[in-house]
């Protein structure tokens, strides 16, 4: 017999639904927490969104955030922000700090001539400055670009909604739709409480999660259309249960192949995408847990037509024949 | 499902031979942009120097030459999105329809009286008349100057808006015509931008319209969004004004029809100035870099006919008088005229040095913009960072893809050995569809790729756990595989239908590398689709063909 790596066995019997309350709740409570943080702590606004400058520097020589500041003191440029930025692919002589200015007025972004002030007076403390990415976003911009991203998740969840009613049944569509929000408000709800860089690209990972936890619930709930067809006088929540445990080992392998991936991204593909990558890998995990603890009990709750074969109704039999394949 | 006919087999490998040979390029990344821009280079020449044909024979011309362009976050450049102040235009239009108007309401001189031009906001032109009473007569007379708007949207509409009231008429355009003529200052700044930039010569600029007003404007490879800026950001309206006076107060009363404008050299120093240009900048036919008679760096210019019958015929008859050299609102001299300009030609001089002396040639070769500009954002990506984060995507995509297979193959061996294939073949199909369409693959589109090696099991997976279980089930191997594909099916559409509903949202959303990212995941959705169902499919096939197995252990 060959060896074969599973992390999931054969056939499984756990009863998803003996803690539901509890996994639910939870879930209930992360979403709940997640706004308070938002609220509390509020986000991290990167300048896609909040508008400013930000300049990456990059020197052969270790440096003080302290010098940098002092340096940049007398300019007058209000809320200066200055972080070092650590890799492991830096090495002993790169070192490299993020520089971010906030607007100092209406009309925008700091000006070129400040801009090049900025640049003479780190110049001054540190002689070997090179100024990797410098990047500036008027107020104009960034406030638009907050009212797209919010119609963008919207957009799509909608899109997505829409997709599974047409495809399944409306209740399928809810807990499609609660699990989303539960992905959404949990990421957010994380990026506030790190304080991460919530930007343009902290957007398209929401929406790219919001695809993937949606394939996932997608395919249980494809499943669980076969199974309701299949086993038409067991008990909703054991069809439910059956379900589960049946995409169990596809949902685990999936979650691993991609966290994989997106893990070597993380670990090795630098530091101007990590916040991207995190939040991607975030929600490949919080989407899995939606899946299982939060789509299919909004489904449960709401009840579901169980006579699906309504086309042919000679076909009662409990044992699916072939002809009732659910071609695609 | 098992049966897979021999064009359906040939068809399969040959998408993925044409695939390969289409992502080729991008392996001698270096050589075939050498290639291409050789070529590029000599169709815009026309000059076949030894170093481009040296180049273009770096890569066989037979062979496909399309490569995945790199975004401005790997390549380095600058980006800019301006705001073209569409308002602009107005003023300089209706002050052209003004002489008209006068000519008009003058020759009715007995009914509607006197007739005056007074200040008013810039989009409007506002006249008052001698007798009142005769406004009505008034309107009807400024109306016969207007004409139809020619847009689609504008049907049926004339372009001026009049109205009078008391003994004011006052002039505007209609919206039909703000919108058609908004547009058409968009396209005008677009086109001079593009002629500014390709003056340059850089490669691959992306200069582009979005929404309404706005322009975006891409150039890798230049140093920073300063130069960039400093190149397009200059409205370089180039006139030639008469001299009124001159002064050192700034908010000298002009009376109407003349502006006061300071001077670019001497601080303080303002010059009055009839506001109706003699010539401008749009008579140049020529404008190139050279030296004044002090060796100081000028700029040398060259009327085309009609301009230089006009400022020969200004010039004779108004010697000894100065007239005024103005640029973007700046007086850059005011000479006096010794003698008739009748060759058309002339020389800018002021201070500026060589760099400046180019640059006002290209700018007045490729002429003003219609309107100014102003720059929302602003990116400048360093070469050095770009080139790092091309480094970590690589390394991260081939460690990516080596724990993907291990773990594939361990958990399914053989079968897992097909879908790596699979994966490996996907990525490369991903590059060769970006080579073909000319996508641009910016550092999120990198981590798109990498996310495309994790979910394209996918659709592996959910076959391989299907066939399992009908294996489990007790059936036989060829049955239970042939179920397992069937089976997965709609799973596999669903899912990647709403992903793919995510990714086009994105698209639409996103600028630059979100864009990129979107580009990269939707194809990556629809290669992976391909290389699960039907490339899998195929290799199963095959397998089973040649092994003919009784037992599968997966």
């Amino acid at each position: 017999m060959a060896f074969r790596l599973k992390l999931v066995p054969d056939e499984t019997h756990f009863n998803f639904f003996r803690w539901q309350w509890l996994t639910f709740g939870i879930s209930a409570l992360a979403m709940v927490a997640s706004v308070i943080v938002v609220l509390v702590m509020g986000l991290n606004f990167g300048i896609d969104f909040k508008g400013g400058t930000t300049i990456r520097t990059e020197s052969p020589t270790a440096f003080e955030v302290g010098d940098y500041r002092q340096s940049l003191n007398d300019l007058n440029l209000g809320d200066v922000a200055i972080t070092e930025v650590f890799d492991p692919s830096f090495g002993e002589s790169k070192h490299v700090a993020m520089i971010r200015i906030g607007t100092t007025d209406e009309t925008g972004s700091v000006t070129p001539e400040q801009l090049n002030e900025v640049e003479a007076a780190l110049k001054t403390v540190d002689p070997q400055i090179r100024f990797a990415a410098v990047e500036s976003v008027g107020p104009k911009v960034s406030g638009e670009l907050i009212m797209t991203a919010f119609y963008a998740v919207g957009a799509a969840t909608l899109a997505i909604m829409f997709y599974i009613w047409l495809r399944f049944e409306w209740q399928f569509a809810l807990g499609a739709v609660v699990s989303i929000l539960h992905d959404v408000l949990l990421t957010v709800g994380i990026f506030s409480l790190l304080q991460l860089k919530f930007d343009l690209t902290t957007i398209a990972a929401l929406l790219t999660t919001l695809g993937y936890s949606v394939n996932d619930t997608v395919v249980v709930f494809d499943r669980l259309r076969e199974n309701l067809i299949k086993f038409k006088t067991m008990p909703l929540i054991d069809v439910m249960n059956l379900t589960v445990n049946e995409t169990l080992s596809r949902t685990v392998m999936t979650a691993v192949t991609t966290a994989l991936a997106l893990g070597a991204m993380m670990i090795f593909g630098g530091d101007v995408i990590r916040g991207f990558v995190f939040a991607m890998l975030w929600g490949v995990f919080v989407g899995a847990y939606s899946t299982v603890y939060v789509a299919k009990n909004i489904v449960l709750w709401l009840g579901v037509k169980r006579d699906w074969s309504k086309p042919d109704p000679k076909e009662t039999k409990d044992e699916v024949p072939a002809a009732f394949r659910d071609a695609p | 499902m098992l049966h897979i006919p021999t064009w359906k087999r040939v068809l399969i490998l040959g998408l993925i031979a044409l695939g390969l040979l289409y992502a080729m390029p991008n392996l001698f990344y270096g050589k075939v942009e050498q290639h291409n821009d050789a070529i590029a280079n000599m169709e815009r020449t026309g000059v076949e120097t030894p170093e481009d044909l040296a180049a273009r024979a770096g890569w066989p011309d037979w062979l496909p030459s399309g490569l995945v362009n790199l975004g401005l976050d790997l390549r380095g450049g600058a980006h800019l999105l301006g705001e073209v102040h569409v308002a602009d235009v107005y003023k300089t239009r209706l002050d052209g329809i003004w002489p008209d108007l006068r000519d008009a309401l003058v020759a009715q001189r007995e009914t509607v009286g006197a007739v005056r031009r007074i200040a008013g906001p810039d989009d409007q032109l506002i006249v008052e008349i001698g007798n009142a009473d005769q406004i009505a007569r008034a309107v009807e007379i400024a109306r016969g100057l207007a004409t139809p708007v020619s847009s689609i949207a504008g049907a049926g509409q004339t372009d001026l808006d009049i109205k009078g009231a008391g003994n004011r008429l006052t002039v505007q355009f209609s919206a039909a015509e703000k919108s058609a003529t908004d547009d058409r200052t968009v396209q005008q700044s677009l086109e001079i931008i593009r002629r500014r930039i390709d003056e340059v010569g850089t490669r691959e600029p992306t200069i582009m319209r979005q929404g309404e007003d706005r322009i975006l404007i891409q150039v890798p490879g230049i140093g920073s969004a300063e130069e960039l800026k400093q190149l397009i950001g200059t409205t370089a309206k180039l006139t030639f004004n008469p001299v009124v006076g001159r002064t050192t107060d700034a908010n000298a009363r002009a009376s109407v029809g003349q502006i006061v404008l300071p001077s670019m050299d001497e601080p303080g120093i303002y010059y009055v100035l009839e506001a109706n240009p003699v010539v401008t900048g749009e008579d140049l036919t020529d404008a190139r870099p050279s030296f004044d008679q002090n060796g100081q760096p000028s700029v040398d210019f060259r009327f085309g006919p009609s301009g230089a019958k006009r400022f020969g015929a200004y010039t004779s008859s108004n010697i000894g008088q100065p007239f005024a050299i103005v640029l973007d609102d700046q007086v850059i001299s005011a000479p006096v005229i010794r003698q008739a300009i009748t060759t058309g030609s002339g020389q800018i001089s002021g201070s500026m040095d060589v760099d400046g002396s180019t640059r006002l040639a290209v700018l007045l070769r490729a002429g003003a913009l219609p309107a100014e500009m102003t720059f929302l954002e602003e990116r400048t990506i360093g070469p050095e960072l770009g080139q790092d984060s091309i480094d970590a995507g690589r390394l991260s995509s081939i460690i990516a893809t080596a724990a993907v297979v291990a773990y594939m193959v361990a958990s399914y061996g053989l079968f897992g050995v097909f879908a790596s294939i699979a994966v490996i073949i996907n990525v490369i199909l991903i590059l060769s569809v970006m080579s073909m369409i000319g996508a641009t693959l910016t550092l999120p589109g990198i981590a798109g790729i990498v996310l495309t090696v994790g979910t394209a099991v996918d659709a592996n997976v959910i076959i391989y756990e299907r066939i399992r279980e009908e294996l489990r089930r007790g059936k036989r191997v060829v049955k239970a595989i042939d179920d397992g594909f069937g089976e997965a099916m709609s799973a596999i559409i669903d899912a990647n239908v709403t992903s793919f509903i995510a990714a086009m949202v994105m698209f639409f959303l996103g600028s630059g590398p979100v864009k990129g990212f979107a580009v990269t995941l939707t194809i990556g959705l629809v290669t992976s689709v391909f290389t699960a169902i039907y490339l899998t499919r195929l290799m199963i096939v095959l397998w089973l063909e040649w092994r003919k197995p009784k037992e599968l252990i997966l």
